[in-house]
């Protein structure tokens, strides 16, 4: 689908790409972060059951 | 059953486990919906041209970075009189995704303003205050960063949550006060005369319904990060003591 944007198409469509680059790089990090702390607290979990055998 | 009960952490990772994937749902679909209805299927304004096809993103943005702060807030008033960590963490959570709503705000707003104001940026009430905003939201990620004891950096940066909010509310409420700037007034309001047509309107409510869910998806994925790296700080201070 084309859409013609005018002279401002350089404006909208800058916008649009830094905007959801953000919301990218926020949403990424989050997750990035949520799985590496599960597979942390997973592997400290495990040595603490070893240690209490 | 009282509120206070999603306080405890593991209440807290057990409900939000089971609400997540929905909200997070929500947030993909109202936000793909929403964008792709405002980017596609809506005219040009008739003097913005194609520019208003940036309201989509800059309005809910502006609503999310004043709206985070005000979240962040209240956990930070719940962490200085009830001390629940709980809130605390979600408060911390939440700044990152309200830093980025707000660089959002600011660059969408600086794009826009370029060919419809003739310049990038002005020193506008709104714009100067949402400016500070910002500075305020690195400084509370910095300040959390800086502190060791996480009691004492979740009380500082409370305090200067506190201090941030006046920014928060004047971003807000800028335009109003003053009544100068280059700034409109509100885009969505209770007066009819003021808000943007409903061609605009609906696209941009699904976008706001679709940043909000965005918003509370980051924040409770962040905050169960946070309480995992407590928990995981608890058992490794364990091993080194034991």
């Amino acid at each position: 689908m084309m859409l013609d944007l005018g002279k401002y198409a350089g404006t909208v469509l800058s916008a649009y790409g830094v905007s959801l680059a953000l919301l990218a790089v926020i949403a990424l990090a989050s997750w990035r972060g949520a799985v590496r702390s599960r597979a942390r607290l997973a592997e400290a979990e495990a040595r603490k059951a070893a240690r209490n055998g | 059953m009282s509120i206070w009960e999603y306080a405890n952490p593991k209440k807290f990772m057990a409900t939000t486990d089971a609400v997540l994937p929905w909200v997070t749902g929500l947030a993909a679909l109202a936000l793909v919906t929403g964008l792709v209805w405002g980017f596609f299927f809506t005219p040009d304004d008739f003097r913005q041209g194609s520019t208003v096809k940036i309201i989509y993103l800059h309005v809910p943005a502006a609503l999310m970075a004043i709206n985070a702060w005000a979240m962040m807030l209240v956990a930070s008033l719940i962490w200085l009189i009830r001390r629940h960590h709980v809130s605390a963490l979600a408060a911390k959570a939440a700044a990152p995704v309200g830093v980025t709503m707000t660089l959002i705000a600011l660059f969408t707003g600086a794009i826009w303003g370029q060919p419809m104001w003739g310049t990038w940026w002005a020193w506008d009430p709104r714009l100067t205050s949402f400016l500070i905003l910002f500075l305020f939201y690195l400084g509370y990620i910095a300040l959390w960063e800086a502190v060791d004891s996480p009691d004492t950096a979740a009380d500082l940066t409370s305090v200067l949550c506190i201090v941030g909010s006046v920014f928060a509310f004047l971003s807000r409420y800028a335009v109003n006060f003053w009544n100068q700037g280059l700034h409109q007034g509100a885009s969505l309001s209770m007066d009819a005369e003021e808000n943007v047509a409903d061609v605009f309107y609906l696209p941009l409510l699904v976008c706001i319904a679709g940043f909000v869910a965005l918003f509370v998806a980051l924040v409770l994925i962040r905050t169960r990060t946070e309480i995992r790296l407590r928990r995981l700080h608890a058992i490794e201070l364990r091993e080194r003591l034991g």
